[in-house]
């Protein structure tokens, strides 16, 4: 690692415990949604930008994580159990769901996903007895832990911003072993990772699933948060705000979906004072970094910082190529 | 069979509705040896090719590994079971570097899909990955994205990837194709330099005559499907009814 990205982790994990001190309650519920949107954004990240697969499903994961951390901590069980409930729910959902899904790729994957989504929908909304229709779940309980009591907008950031960390870094732990090596070459091309024993059908499927798993701990903190859940909290248009944070962030890029969230879940917010403008000044200023940058924000970075690098010739590329 | 028979393909038939694209093809290949797979277009060498690596169903016909039938096995089970392929279109993952490249052709061979998730982030193969690039002289350009290497670089690439799990066969379709004469050259020494080193047989599908007739040690010509030839690289070129069917006047 280098001297300055080290710098840069460090002011960046500085910045999440310093940003909510001296906020009123509704920043700090503002930050703790880039957060958890982050985590789940990241999720989508491994099977879109690492994987190459486009999943509209993630929404449903992350209703399926809050329903079951919401029903079980109403329940009397502690978070801490619920929530590894939620994330294996989702795993296995997206291993049974994937493994039939993922035999059609692309857009017609997307197609698959979107229909489970809304099935997922409509098993909330219509399964009233366990999931409270469309009148949801209200009074879901936030996690104590000993004398660290989440009750409070304060303590439930800093809990949320402790679950973030982790699984951030589970994921750059994941994606710096060679399973993110085997992920990138799913992307780039299948066909040679294939030939080169490399088991693609069950790569993807382990992407999916444990991206689904991460939006089902995205639902597991969504819920205390909010401690009110409904099923119109988690239908298609979900799915596309978190594919817009992925595709705006960068996708296939480590902080791409972090920094994609903070776009779509706190520039509204920031953009407020303007009224009723702030959402087509939002959705144009969308527009410009997608036609400017395809490879989204973190590509507009690379951009800027190389066209201030000076530039290298290669050698061989002087010479013609010959070699 | 004999002994040292590392490939054997028997009776291989394969239809596409009224067309026999591939009509009845056996054929041994022996440790070390390379075999070159010639014919003009559409006389079925790449349907073949695609019959052997488990890409198409025969419609009937086996394919055979160190004894072992390997009907119905996919391309990593293939690879597992030492078979390396080049392809004949540029096939690197152009987002990653040149050595990250060469980590990701042995990786899926070490250990199992947990160790590989526990384990060192090169699988522990920098080393021998470090040997393969300088086997290819790609040293200048380890850190390099593979995407910006140029067309025969690429193609090299391609081949140290097909090398790095140590196969006991290597199936190398068109490895000439749009590669300049010196990098031509090149490939070709370094091929029949890893061969003598390490015994590695090789399987070529070849239109550039020159370069299959130097450096494969027998070769077998297919026409309309079916095999109309086999012998050496002189053999070959005196071969009457190849002549007529492919070399030409």
């Amino acid at each position: 690692m280098t001297a300055l990205r080290l710098l840069f982790l460090v002011a960046f994990g500085l910045a999440l415990f310093i940003a909510p001190l001296g906020q009123g309650n509704y920043i700090i519920y503002v930050l703790c949604s880039w957060l958890i949107f982050s985590i789940s954004a990241m999720g989508l990240n491994l099977t879109l930008g690492y994987a190459g697969q486009i999943s509209l499903a993630q929404a449903a994961f992350m209703g399926i994580g809050a329903y079951i951390t919401a029903l079980l901590t109403m329940a009397g069980v502690h978070w801490i159990v619920a929530v590894f409930c939620s994330i294996g729910a989702s795993f296995v959902i997206g291993l049974v769901l994937g493994y039939p899904a993922l035999r059609v790729q692309h857009h017609f994957l997307a197609f698959v996903t979107l229909a489970f989504t809304t099935l997922v929908f409509l098993v909330l909304r219509n399964e009233d007895w366990l999931t409270g229709g469309s009148l949801g779940l209200v009074g879901i309980p936030r996690p104590v832990f000993g004398p660290f009591d989440t009750m409070k907008q304060l303590p439930f950031y800093y809990f949320t911003v402790v679950c973030f960390l982790i699984t951030a870094g589970v994921m750059a732990w994941m994606l710096h072993s060679p399973w993110g090596r085997a992920f990138k070459a799913l992307r780039e091309n299948p066909i040679r990772a294939n030939s080169l024993g490399l088991n693609t059908t069950r790569m993807t499927l382990l992407a999916f699933a444990i991206g689904s798993a991460m939006g089902g701990l995205a639902g597991a903190l969504q819920a205390p948060l909010v401690q009110f859940i409904e099923p119109g909290s988690f239908t298609l248009i979900l799915s596309l705000k978190i594919l817009l944070m992925v595709i705006v962030g960068g996708s296939g890029y480590f902080f791409g979906p972090i920094l994609g969230a903070g776009l779509v879940v706190l520039l509204p917010e920031m953009l407020r004072f303007t009224d009723g403008y702030y959402l087509i000044i939002y959705a144009l200023l969308v527009l410009v970094v997608m036609i400017f940058s395809p490879h989204g924000l973190i590509g507009l970075g690379q951009k800027l910082l190389s066209s201030f690098k000076p530039r290298e010739e290669r050698g061989d590329l002087k010479q013609g190529a010959q070699l | 069979m004999h002994s040292d028979t590392v490939l054997s393909v028997q009776d291989i038939n394969k239809h596409f509705g009224p067309i026999r694209a591939v009509n009845g093809v056996s054929f041994e290949v022996q440790k070390g040896e390379i075999l070159g797979l010639i014919g003009p277009n559409g006389s079925g060498k790449s349907t073949l090719f695609n019959c052997i690596l488990g890409q198409l169903t025969p419609t009937s016909g086996g394919v055979q590994i160190n004894g072992k039938s390997v009907a119905g096995a996919q391309a990593h089970e293939l690879s597992k079971l030492g078979i390396g392929r080049t392809f004949q279109q540029l096939s690197v993952f152009p987002e990653m570097t040149v050595i990250e490249n060469i980590i990701m052709a042995g990786q899926e061979h070490k250990g199992t899909m947990l160790t590989r998730l526990f384990g060192k982030s090169d699988a522990g193969l920098t080393g021998e990955a470090e040997e393969m690039i300088r086997f290819f002289r790609l040293e200048h350009l380890r850190d390099e994205k593979a995407g910006s290497l140029s067309y025969g670089q690429q193609k090299l690439l391609d081949a140290a990837m097909a090398f790095m799990a140590g196969p006991e066969i290597v199936l190398l379709d068109e490895p000439a194709g749009g590669v300049n004469l010196t990098m031509l050259q090149y490939l070709k020494e370094r091929l029949i330099t890893y061969n003598r080193e390490h015994g590695t047989t090789f399987v070529v599908i070849e239109h550039n005559m020159e370069f299959v007739m130097s450096l494969c040690t027998r070769i077998i010509v297919l026409a309309e499907g079916q095999i109309i030839a086999e012998g050496s690289p002189d053999e070959i070129r005196s071969n009457q009814q190849v002549i007529d069917a492919y070399l030409g006047g």
